[in-house]
This record gives C-alpha cells, structure tokens and sequence, in this order.
C-alpha cells in the first residue's frame, strides 16, 4: 500500500492547492496588520478572478489573433487587471470601515456576496472560448518542467503565480519586520490611538494595506481561475470556501508570513488528501469534510500553545475614531 | 534649530469636522435610512441603465411586479430568511459571531430526511410506522441535531476561548460536506442528487394548512418571531444573554455564569435552526441539498440592519426579500441569463443602509476652510443632530 | 530677565456636542519655565493640550508658537512646532521596545543600534534610567513614563505637556521626576504640567495658570501664592476640604482575612499571604502603586477571582470556593470601578431601570424579568442621589461619569450590604460628587457596614479611612492608624522601602484578637484551604 501512495504527487498537488491560501492569506495578513478584520476575502478573490479574466479579454480583444499576442502580455495583463479589480472590491471595505467606521465583520459579509454576485454575473459576459482556448497555459508551468526528476516535480514544475506568491509572503515578512513601513503598519494594527498621537496617518496606513492586502487576495482568485482549474471553472465561485480557509490560515499562521508559506501547502495537502488514500467512493465523500475539520483542529491547537507573540494585533476588529470621548 | 523651524509644514485645516452624535429622533433616523434605501435604487437604476441598457423604469416595474407573481412563495421566502435572522440573533445579542446558521440547518435537515426515507420502513408489532409518530421523530431529531452541531463551537468558544467566527464558518462546509455524504449514500442513482424522498406516499410531510403548501412554515416563523421578541425582552434567560453580551466581567460580578448563559444561548439558536431544517425536510423541500442558498449570511445582515429587534427584522427580512425576488424576476423576465443581478442589488442596498447609518450614528459638519471650499456664506452650520 | 514666550493661546474655544469644553481660553508658557494647568477633572486642561498637541482642532481662538501664528492640525504638525505632549494614559505600544516606540512615526531609519546609543546620550543628559531594548508590556509605570518623555525629547520637542504625570507614581518616583523636569527647565526647555494636586503644583512650577468650568480663571506666580489661594480659585466658593470622619464603637470583625495568596491570569502572584480585617462600621483603606494586586483582592472577595491559598471568613463563616451569587446573598457588595468606568458592575448600554434590577432581576418565580418595580426603584434613586438624567430608560453610558457612579454606589447600598469593596470610587469625579459619595460611604459606616476601600489620593485617605492597609507587589507592608500616619510615611511603604510587618514582627497585623473563630478553628480552616487547592 504504502508503495503505491504517491508523496510526490501529494506535494506537488499541495502546493498547487495552497497557493491560493497563501495569496489571500497574505493579503488577509497584512490587512489584519493594520487592525481591520476583511470577512470580504472571498469576494475580493473572487473580483480578482473576474478582473484577469477581463485582462485576457482585454489582450484578445486588442489582437484578434489569439496566438500573435506575446505571452507576457497576457499573464502581466491579467494579473494587473486581476489586482486593480480586487483593490476596488478593497476600496470599498476601507471607504466604508475606515472613513464610515462600520462594523467590519458585518461589511465583509456584505462585500463577500457582492463579490460573489459581481464575479457570476459578468464572468458570463466574458467571452470563455478565450480562456478555453489556450491562455490559461501562460500561468502554467513556468519553468517548461516536463521531466520525471523528484526535485524538478516539486520545485520546477508550477506555474508562475506560484513562485510569485512565495516571492510575495518573503516581501511581506520583510517589510513587516524589517522595515520603518511595517514598523508603523503593525503599529497602527497594535493602537491606533498611539500611532496617531506620534504623527503617523492612520487612516492612510489602513486603506494603504487594506488595497495591498485585497489585491494580493485578489491574484488568489485569478490563480485558482487560471491555474488550478485550468480555466474551466470560470463560472464556479468554488472560490468562497477558499477565501474563509484563508483567513484561518492567517490565525494558524500567527500573522507570520514566512510560516504561512509551510502552512498554506500544509492546509493544501489536507484538502487534496483523499485523493490520495486507498479509499472506497463512500470513504471519498466522507473525507471531503476532512480539510475543514483539520482546519479547526489546528485552530485549537493554536490557541493552546498561546504565547505573548502570536496574538492577534491588539485593536483588530475595531474601528478607529480620534474624538472618541 | 533653525531647520526645524524651516520644516515646519503649513497644512490646510480639513474640510469636514466628524464627531459623535446625540440619540436623534426617531423621525431624523427613519429619513436617514429612507435616504439609504433611496440612494441604493438610485445607484440600481444606473447600473441597470449602464449594464443591461435597459429603461430604470421598466426595471422599477419588473421588481415590483416580480413578487406577486408568485405571492406565496415570496412569502416563504422572506419567512424563511427572517426565521434565520430570529435562530441567529440570541448569539449577535451575546456578541457571538455565529456564522454557522447554515451549517445547524443543513445538519437538522440530513436528520429529518433521514427519519423520513428510513422509518416508513421499520415495523411496529407488524404493522408500518404511523406517519404521526414519523413527523414527531423528525422534529425531534433535526432539533437535537442541530442543538447539538451548535453547541460544538460554542463549547470550545466557553472553554477554550476558540474564534467562534472561524469556527462556525467551517462548521458550515463540515455540514454541507457530510450532507454531501449522506445524498450519495441515499441516492440509489449515485447521481449526487436526492430525489424528493416520498414522492408517492408523502410519508413524513407535514399537512398543509389550509390546504396551502406555503402556509405552514410562514406561521411557524411568525411563532418563532413573537417567541424571541418576548424571550429577548422580558424573560430572565434573555435579560442574562444580553447582560452577558454587554459585559461579560458585570454578568460575572452579579453571579451569572457566563459559560452557562452562553451554552444555553446557543443552544437555542441551534435548536430555532432545527426547526428551519425540520420545515425544509417536511414542508419545503423534501429533499437534501449540499447548501441552502447562504441564507445565513443575508439573516446576520438583517438582524444587524434591525439592531437585532425581532419586530423590526420582520420588516427588514420582507423588504430584502422583496428586492431579492423583485431583480430575480428582472433577470428572467429581460433574459440576462443570470440570477446573480439580484445578489448585486442586495449588497448595494445593504452598502447604502449601512452608510447611512453612519450619519445617524455620526455628525458631519464643514470647517471654515470647508465652507470657503464649497463658498458658503456666514456661520452656517449643517443640520445638527436633533437635542433630545 | 524675562524670557521668550514660546507657546502662547488666545481666546480658544472647543465644544463637543453640547458640551462646552473650553471657553475663551489665553495662557501662555516662556522659555525655560515650568508652568502648572490647575483645574479640576472636568475643567478642560486636558482638552486644551489636546489642541496643543493636535489630538483636536479648537472651534474658535488662536495659537501663537514663538510669536508666529500657529495651525496646528494633527500631531504630526505639532511635533513640526516642536511641541511633544506626555498624555496621560500612555501612548504606547505594549508589543514593542522602547527604542522602537521611541523611532516610531520619526522620519528615521529603522536602525535600533543607533536609536539606542541616541537614547543613552539623552538619558544620561537628564538623568533618565532606561534599558531601550526592552518591551514596554514588561515595563513599570514609571518606566513607561520615562519612556514618553524620551519620546518627545528624542523628536527635538523643546514645549513638553505632561498630562498629570505624578497620578501614578509614588512620592519617591514624583521626586526623581521632579528632578528631571527641573534639569529640562535648566536646558531652557518649556514644560506645561497639568495636575489637581496643589503640594506638586508649589514644588515645581514657576507660574501657575488656573481653568474653571473650561473656562481661564487667571495665572498667579508659584512664589506669590499658597494652597488656600489656588484652592479658592480652582473651586470657585471656598468649599470646607475637611471631611468628616464618623467615630464608631468597635465591633466584632465582620470580615476576617487570614495568609491569602492570589495568583493573576498570567500565573505570577497577585496578593502574596496578606491578612487583615475589617469591623462593622470601619473603614480600612488600601493603599498601593496601581497594579499592586487591588484588583485581584478585590475580586477574590466578591468570588470572582480563584484563590490559591488562604482563607476568608465573614462573620465566622469561611466564604472560600462560594460562588458570586452566594457572596452577594451573604451582604457583601462591590462596587468596583477599573480604568475604564463601566468595566465592571454597569451594563453600559442598558438602562438605569435594568441596571437596577442586575443583582435582584432572578427573583420571584415566573420566568420574566420584574421590570416595574425596578423602574420604581430607579425612580426613588434618581431622587434621592439628586442623579441627572432624563429618564429611568436612558443607558448609562449617557449619563456623566458622577452620575454612572452614583447609579452604581447607589445600587449597591440600596441591596443593604453589611460589607461594601469599593475600589478607586471617585476616580474622574470633580469635587462635589466625590464629597457625596463619601458622605454616602459615612453614613454607611455609621450604620455599621464594614468598608474596604481602595483609594489613590493619600489625603483622602488619611482622612476618609480609619485604617490604612499598604500594598506592595502584593505584600502587605503593614496596616497603620489614619490619625498616626503621614504621607511620606505611606508613601515609603507603597514603594517597600520600609515593611512595618519586618520592623514590628510583635504586631502580627492583620491578626484580630477578638476574631469570630477560635485557634482551633482557624487551624482547621487553614487545613481545609490546603486542601481545597492542592
């Protein structure tokens, strides 16, 4: 049995499935940096899957000819339209919890079904034939890795959104703990009220990386759309559960980055793990709930080994308000 | 020295001056959220006019003609989505984020549909089950279930101090996996789609009053809704919640055993899901799906837009369920091909209330540079909150 | 010779709601001065530096800083006017270091080895004592403080407003303040310090600036004035600062409280085998650095807080391990008021009506609340503690802060409690209402209820208790009589330099000879406490 489990299958899968939880997970990070709480994730993810599918049709529509458009072209398109749409779905949460000060979970909730709303409504107005028709293979496979190697499997052969999201949780991690910037970010995340008194812009520091934080979100969608599925789930929002998977992820991970790189193709591998067992049919469907329950499992988990250094920033979910008396 | 003072930056004084308003009259409120739910139409019409290049007004007409076609079933409907709102507003009052409504119902429904394909089947003393007993044993069960799936969370939440918000949250794709489950065990097709279980014989189905299909779940929400009206207002269990709620140190302080009331809590918010899942199973559906439509989401909205008043969330569910069906009905009857306009209108609606009430809560003003800006004349204020 | 005026203000008005907070205010500060704010809470010293320090924008008026007109929007611009303010409930990052709160918001690098070695050269220019590196949740309140002043100095801030600063400190940590404030001065630095305390304002200020009502009463020079002087134009009409204190007949103790140890949440300890007790009709005060383990005394005797060894007694029955509601049933009442007024006794949103009815709301049979006789009984509160509201129905949190806690005090004797915890119950009160409650905490004692309170101003105290317990990290340092006590004297003991129960080991404080239980009791009562927690 154990012969024939395939690990590196697993891993490869994993890592496939994770990155669309580290892509909203380091969004939701450097969100909850700055004390805003974003249930809004799955529909911010789902805008960024909507806005590359709009950057394809906008390539394609410029050059009639599918295959005379360089590559390049579509993939940076993409993920700049994929990123501009999550940022608007992202101004909309900060204009309405930051400057209207309302209540973030109840304004991620409404984001999330418009979000949802928006995505299937116009996803049916772009043109599929487009990314069926071959752009997807842009995302795939960066490095051309066709061999058999173990190592080429696991660390060559992803598409280039995946590379991308490791290169930006390592960003992340910097800018949070080396840099002036995210000095004041996590101060402004900790107490507003203090990072106010010594001059820094709250409310710019929080819409700053509240639209960082969505569009980052936002390139999981668009990886899910394009890369994962291979562009054919264009019009499922299979993408909610995605969403809410990573803003666990960012309480397993401790607002930490760096371990949401390892957590994330650790969540994947929970989620592709069925597939994998000797398992009947029966079995199979049971173990689709297996992610989830894993998921709170580690949640607990978390919680018991509670230290003074992987607590939530200390006024996240609340809004701020200089006058307050 | 002289640097620093050379570094001093002139910035301009902002144009508007935010501060904490006074309780406004009721009338002042009302005309804030009517301002609202105006501006959100106004935003629906241009939307309409720019994306489906279609007369605001024909739409206008559509929405409002599109619930009573079908009067009965927009009136199940918006039952239906205020006895969410009533099954989650126990826990909002108790500050608990419960986001598992979806989830407690679903896994009341598996139960009851259970109890209704297999029990038909097992024999009394030789003779089948009578259908009487059947309903009792569904009710029952889908009730207990869903106390049950709720306490869960609410368990580790007490103890553990766990993220009740996360938690519930995949309580609710935990359930809809495990239905998910329970349909291709059921479904002798292995289609992943049950059929509506007893077709023939309606063993299990609740009676119709009146002999209307619909009639039965709306008065049992109604039943629900008076019932917690009443518990959250008057009895000592729901005076305990709230207190629980708005301090957890001065329930403690009085004697309240925090962990108690909580449990208790939810577990008659598990037990209002019951009987949702138990209407789905015998009135509604008679079948089990993988999702029932997030209903929850949309009922933690309405409790919160209501402030979590049972008699105001009446009236916020059977408007967001009117526009609901309304843009439902615009998108068959002009052939968008999509149901998804009507979520897009609902969150606009909800954007625009929540808006305004930000202009209830806070007050607004022009500085002098403001009034320069916009040229105003005089000392002129804004309209003050009202003084109470 | 006269020095510059480095900040002056003329004419400031600022209003919140209805609230008139500042009306027409002018003062100004020089180079090189100390200039006192005197006023008490509610007369708007701490709004007007709020305006300073751009926490608010004045409605009307304007700011001159040396001598140039001033438009002061955010924080930001007044440290651009090298204007620094030390509020006083500290801005700072539990989370961070000291250097990185002290670089935090300056257009500096994030480079700590120099911030450090910038840090000790001004430290060491003034006299501060600080370790850079480390994290202000480990931090003492006086460290905290040393780490704001840094904060503003190290910006090039040379107009520092100090939001009552010595409020937290021991006389000995106010000393050494003092000392610094006056080594600023000597740099030709101008500092504001705002305070109610008169001893302080003679001590350090040069000139002193008085706010009534929010509104400029005048400024007086510090060497032309006394305490009798300030007094009367803080308070207006000349009020008698005397308060009455009742002699009663000693009782039996009532509450007896014998080698308790408490541990906080986080597992150090809290309270480390203090005894004491307290008589019907006395008053016995806690005196103590805040954080000293009040809070959790205070909470293990209402039943809140889990003890982890000792015993409690009242009236010669052990009340360890009973729950809060058996507590309560038994006539021990508190009324606790933590930082934050509606912490803890008050439901802030609720009504005064259901906020009556918390303690009593579970009796009677039916199922439903009793909401009328409440109602009845907040009406008859209202009356007679003269509370301003607008109705029985009107949340708490709307009422002013005297008002909530007359609403809390109120409730609590209302119950005819025979023993009352009350913790810091003026706190934020202006004069007259701290004079009612203490009247109200009297005429209690006279009628035999046993007080515990815990307090923060010393001359209340000593005039107020009959009494004084002092706490210090949770040692008891010894329990003294009010009428052969000073100031200084506590003030030693609050900071452990002098432990009567070491010097006078004879006394055995805490220990009542006339207690309730008899040695063999008490040994069994121990007994069963061990047990109890092992």
């Amino acid at each position: 049995m154990i012969g024939s489990f395939n690990l590196v299958g697993l891993i490869v899968d994993a890592i496939a499935i994770g990155t669309v939880y580290l892509l909203g997970c380091i969004g939701e990070t450097l969100t909850e940096k700055a004390g805003n709480l974003n249930l809004g994730i799955p529909g911010i993810m789902c805008c960024g899957a909507l806005g590359g599918g709009f950057g394809i049709w906008l390539c394609s529509d410029k050059c009639t000819d599918l295959a005379a458009s360089p590559a390049y072209m579509y993939v940076l398109v993409s993920i700049l339209c994929s990123m501009l749409f999550a940022a608007a779905a992202g101004l909309i949460y900060a204009l309405f919890t930051v400057t209207l000060k309302a209540n973030q979970s109840v304004v991620g909730l409404v984001l999330t079904t418009f979000g949802i709303g928006v995505f299937r409504f116009f996803a049916k107005k772009i043109n599929k034939d487009i990314i069926f028709s071959g752009a997807h293979y842009y995302f795939k496979n960066l490095f051309g890795y066709e061999g058999d190697n173990i190592f080429g499997k696991i660390f060559l052969s992803h598409g280039i959104l995946v590379y991308l999201a490791i290169i930006i949780a390592i960003c992340a991690a910097f800018l949070l703990n080396k840099t002036k910037v995210g000095l004041n970010l996590r101060a402004v995340g900790e107490n507003p009220a203090t990072a106010d008194a010594v001059g820094l812009n709250v409310s710019a520091y929080k819409y700053a990386f509240i639209l960082i934080g969505s569009s980052i979100s936002g390139l999981g969608g668009l990886y899910y759309v394009m890369d994962k599925s291979d562009g054919t789930n264009f019009t499922e929002a299979a993408i909610d559960s995605f969403g809410w998977m990573a803003v666990a992820l960012v309480i397993a991970t401790m607002w930490k980055p760096l371990v949401s790189i390892f957590g994330s193709i650790l969540f994947g591998a929970f989620y592709v793990m069925p597939a994998y067992l000797p398992l009947s049919r029966n079995m199979n469907k049971l173990f689709a709930i297996a992610p989830y329950v894993i998921t709170v499992v580690v949640l607990i988990v978390i919680r018991f080994m509670n230290q003074k250094n992987n607590q939530p920033p200390a006024s996240l979910g609340l809004s701020y308000f200089r006058e307050e008396r | 020295m002289t640097k620093a003072q050379n570094s001093i930056s002139v910035k301009k004084e902002p144009l508007f001056h935010v501060s904490k308003n006074t309780v406004l009259p009721f009338w002042q409120k009302s005309a804030f959220l009517s301002g609202g739910v105006l501006a959100a139409l106004i935003i629906i019409a241009l939307i309409s006019v720019l994306l489906i290049k279609q007369n605001p007004f024909k739409i206008f007409s559509a929405i409002v003609k599109g619930p009573f076609l079908d009067l009965w079933s927009y009136l199940q409907s918006a039952a239906m989505l205020l006895g969410f709102a009533i099954a989650v507003v126990p826990a909002f009052k108790m500050k608990y984020f419960n986001m598992g409504a979806n989830g407690a119902v679903l896994m009341s429904c598996a139960a009851a549909i259970v109890c209704m394909k297999y029990l038909p089947k097992v024999n009394i003393g030789g003779s089948a089950m009578p259908n009487w007993l059947i309903m009792i044993i569904m009710t029952v069960a889908g009730i207990i279930m869903a106390t049950l799936y709720s306490l869960i969370p609410a368990i580790f939440k007490a103890f553990f101090d766990i993220n009740e918000t996360l938690f519930t949250l995949m309580s609710n794709y935990i359930a809809a996996k495990f239905c998910g489950y329970l349909i291709y065990i059921m479904d002798e097709s292995k289609s992943g789609v049950l059929n509506i279980v007893n077709r023939i014989s309606h063993k299990g189905w609740f009676p119709k009053v009146g002999g209307n299909n619909y009639l039965l779940s709306i008065i049992v929400v109604l039943i629900m809704t008076a019932f917690m009206a009443v518990y959250m207002k008057y009895t000592k269990h729901g005076f305990e919640s709230s207190l629980v709620g708005e301090s957890v140190n001065t329930a403690r302080y009085v004697g309240i055993n925090d962990k108690k009331v909580m449990l208790r809590t939810i577990a008659l918010s598990g037990a209002l899901c019951g009987i949702l899942g138990v209407l789905y199973a015998g009135s509604i559906s008679h079948t089990l799906t993988e999702s029932i439509g997030g209903l929850g989401f949309t009922a933690i909205l309405v409790a919160w837009l209501a402030n979590f008043s049972p008699l105001i969330m009446v009236a916020v569910a059977f408007l967001v369920q009117f526009l609901q069906t309304g843009t439902n009905y615009v998108a068959t009857s002009l052939s968008l091909g999509s149901t998804d306009f009507s979520s897009i209108c609902v969150g606009i609606m909800f954007f625009c209330v929540i808006a305004a009430q930000f202009f209830i809560e806070y007050k607004v003003e022009l500085t002098s540079r403001g009034r320069e800006f916009f040229h105003i004349k005089g000392n002129v204020k804004m309209v003050e909150g009202g003084i109470h | 010779m006269e020095n510059r005026i480095a900040l002056e203000l003329k004419n400031i008005s600022k209003h919140f709601g209805k609230i008139q907070a500042n009306k027409n205010v002018s003062l100004d500060v020089r180079e090189g001065e100390i200039l006192s704010l005197l006023g008490e809470n509610g007369s708007g010293k701490t709004t007007l530096m709020n305006m300073i320090s751009g926490i608010y924008y004045p409605d009307e008026g304007e700011i001159f800083v040396r001598g140039e007109k001033a438009n002061i929007t955010s924080p930001k611009s007044a440290f651009s006017y090298r204007i620094g303010m030390i509020h006083q409930h500290f801005k700072l990052v539990e989370t961070f270091t000291a250097a990185e709160n002290i670089i935090l918001g300056t257009a500096e690098k994030y480079d700590l080895k120099y911030v450090n070695s910038r840090v000790s050269e001004i430290a060491a220019k003034y006299g501060f004592d600080i370790n850079p590196k480390k994290m202000i949740h480990e931090m003492s309140v006086s460290e905290k403080q040393t780490v704001e002043i840094i904060k503003v100095i190290y910006r090039g801030a040379d107009i520092l407003i100090l939001d009552e600063p010595t409020a937290v400190l021991t006389p000995q940590e106010i000393e050494k303040l003092f000392t610094i404030l006056r080594n600023m001065k000597n740099d030709g630095k101008s500092i504001i310090i705002i305070t109610h305390k008169l001893n302080e304002v003679l001590a350090i200020s040069d000139r002193v600036s008085i706010l009534r009502k929010g509104e400029y009463v005048g400024t007086v020079n510090t060497s032309e004035t006394n305490e009798k002087e300030l007094t009367e134009m803080m308070v207006g009409a000349k009020i008698n600062l005397e308060i009455n204190r009742v002699k009663i007949e000693k009782k039996n103790p009532l509450l007896e409280i014998r080698d308790l140890t408490i541990l906080k949440d986080d597992g150090s300890i809290a309270i480390d085998k203090v005894s004491f007790y307290i008589r019907s009709g006395e008053i016995l005060g806690v005196a103590g650095i805040t954080g000293c383990g009040q809070k959790e005394l205070c909470e293990a005797i209402a039943g809140l807080h889990k003890i982890t060894s000792g015993s409690i007694v009242h009236g010669g029955e052990s009340i360890v391990g009973m729950s809060s509601k058996d507590i309560i049933r038994k006539g021990i009442s508190m009324s606790f008021i933590p930082e934050d007024r509606l912490g803890m006794g008050l439901a802030p949103s609720f009504s005064i009506t259901d906020n009556m009815m918390l303690k009593t709301y579970g009796e009677g049979k039916t199922p439903f609340v009793d909401r009328n006789s409440a109602r009845e009984r907040a009406k008859a509160l209202i009356e007679k503690l003269g509370i301003v509201t607008p109705s029985t129905e009107t949340p708490v949190r709307r009422l002013s802060g005297g008002n909530v806690q007359k609403v809390l005090v109120g409730r609590e004797i209302e119950s005819g409690p025979n023993v009352i915890i009350t913790a810091y119950p003026v706190r934020g009160l202006d004069i007259n209402s701290s004079y009612q409650i203490y009247d109200i905490l009297n005429e209690q004692k006279a009628k035999g209820t046993g007080i515990l309170f815990v307090g923060e101003d010393l001359d209340v105290m000593l005039a107020l208790c009959d009494k004084i317990m002092v706490l210090c990290h949770g040692k008891m340092m010894g329990i003294v009589n009010a009428d052969h006590v000073t100031k200084e004297e506590l003030g030693l003991m609050m900071t452990g330099a002098v432990n009567l129960n070491e010097e006078q080991k004879d006394k055995n404080f805490g220990i009542a000879r006339d207690s309730q239980l008899t040695p063999e009791q008490w040994a069994e009562e121990e007994k069963k406490a061990g047990k109890e927690n092992r």
